[in-house]
């Protein structure tokens, strides 16, 4: 998907990979992950990396299986390295009222990749429904 | 994002003023810039305000609304008053206890804790 860079069009990138881990009984808790990081990944490519230019777009590549989902979200950015960032939890920190989506990324996903020049996440989600089907890979989307 | 212009529902009662979300998306990316700048106008209009904001029906919530809390927090405060949550359900509250925002903000169960958990007037500071 390339979606322009536009906080309005993330309920259709979250309603189009939800749906698909839906199909597949992904639990409650992991679709509110899955929302959560998704909401996390786009507002950064649309605020940080593109600078909510409308010209510029943010791609989104997913697969999901019975077993896992795997967002790629990337943005026309120079990218930025993670590892910068400061401890948002930390007392000098804690009233800041930004800097919370990378934790809250991590903390909900079983994996989170950054490209190395950090304009490309990808996020990574277990489904921890109990599994009876056999597994159906999916091509990125 | 939400069309309906009634995003708010507020509620006063003797001097507590009590903040409600009429969308379960309420608290959206999309639509959190403009949830924040009301209850910030909401807030500089009272002198010591006592606020409420009830978390119940709400879903989800981005880092956004959490920065946008953050800074209704910083209002009430320069207006010498309280700032209580409450009704958040336990996904959510998780995000809290994640980003450490549990001990920055008073988070009550019901509507009743948090309104008798309001300092008296007299010996309010900042809290």
């Amino acid at each position: 998907m390339e979606i322009p860079s536009d906080l309005k069009r993330l309920e259709e990138v979250e309603e189009t990979i939800l749906s698909q881990c839906q199909r597949y009984a992904f639990t409650d808790r992991d679709l509110f992950a899955l929302k959560l990081a998704i909401d996390e990944a786009f507002a950064n490519a649309v605020k940080h990396g593109n600078h909510c230019d409308c010209d510029k777009h943010v791609r989104i590549k997913y697969r999901v299986t019975p077993r896992r989902a795997d967002v790629v979200v990337e943005d026309e950015g120079p990218g930025f390295n993670p590892a910068s960032l400061p401890d948002p939890t930390l007392d000098q920190h804690i009233e800041s009222t930004h800097g919370r989506g990378i934790l809250l990324m991590r903390a909900f996903m079983n994996n989170v990749v950054f490209s190395p020049s950090g304009n490309s996440v990808t996020l990574t989600k277990f489904n921890d429904a109990p599994r009876n089907n056999t597994e159906h890979n999916v091509a990125f989307g | 994002m939400l069309q309906d212009a009634a995003r708010l529902k507020i509620t006063r009662d003797d001097d507590v003023v009590l903040v409600e979300f009429t969308h379960r998306k309420i608290l959206d990316e999309a639509n959190i810039a403009e949830i924040g700048d009301q209850l910030v106008a909401l807030v500089e209009n009272e002198h010591r305000p006592k606020v409420i904001i009830s978390f119940a029906g709400v879903d989800h919530l981005s880092s956004a609304a959490l920065g946008t809390l953050i800074t209704v927090n910083n209002k009430v405060r320069n207006h010498d008053g309280q700032l209580r949550l409450c009704n958040i359900h336990p996904q959510i509250f998780e995000v809290f206890v994640i980003t450490k925002l549990n001990k920055l903000f008073r988070i009550y169960p019901t509507i009743k804790e948090a309104k008798e958990s309001f300092e008296p007037q007299n010996k309010q500071g900042v809290t």
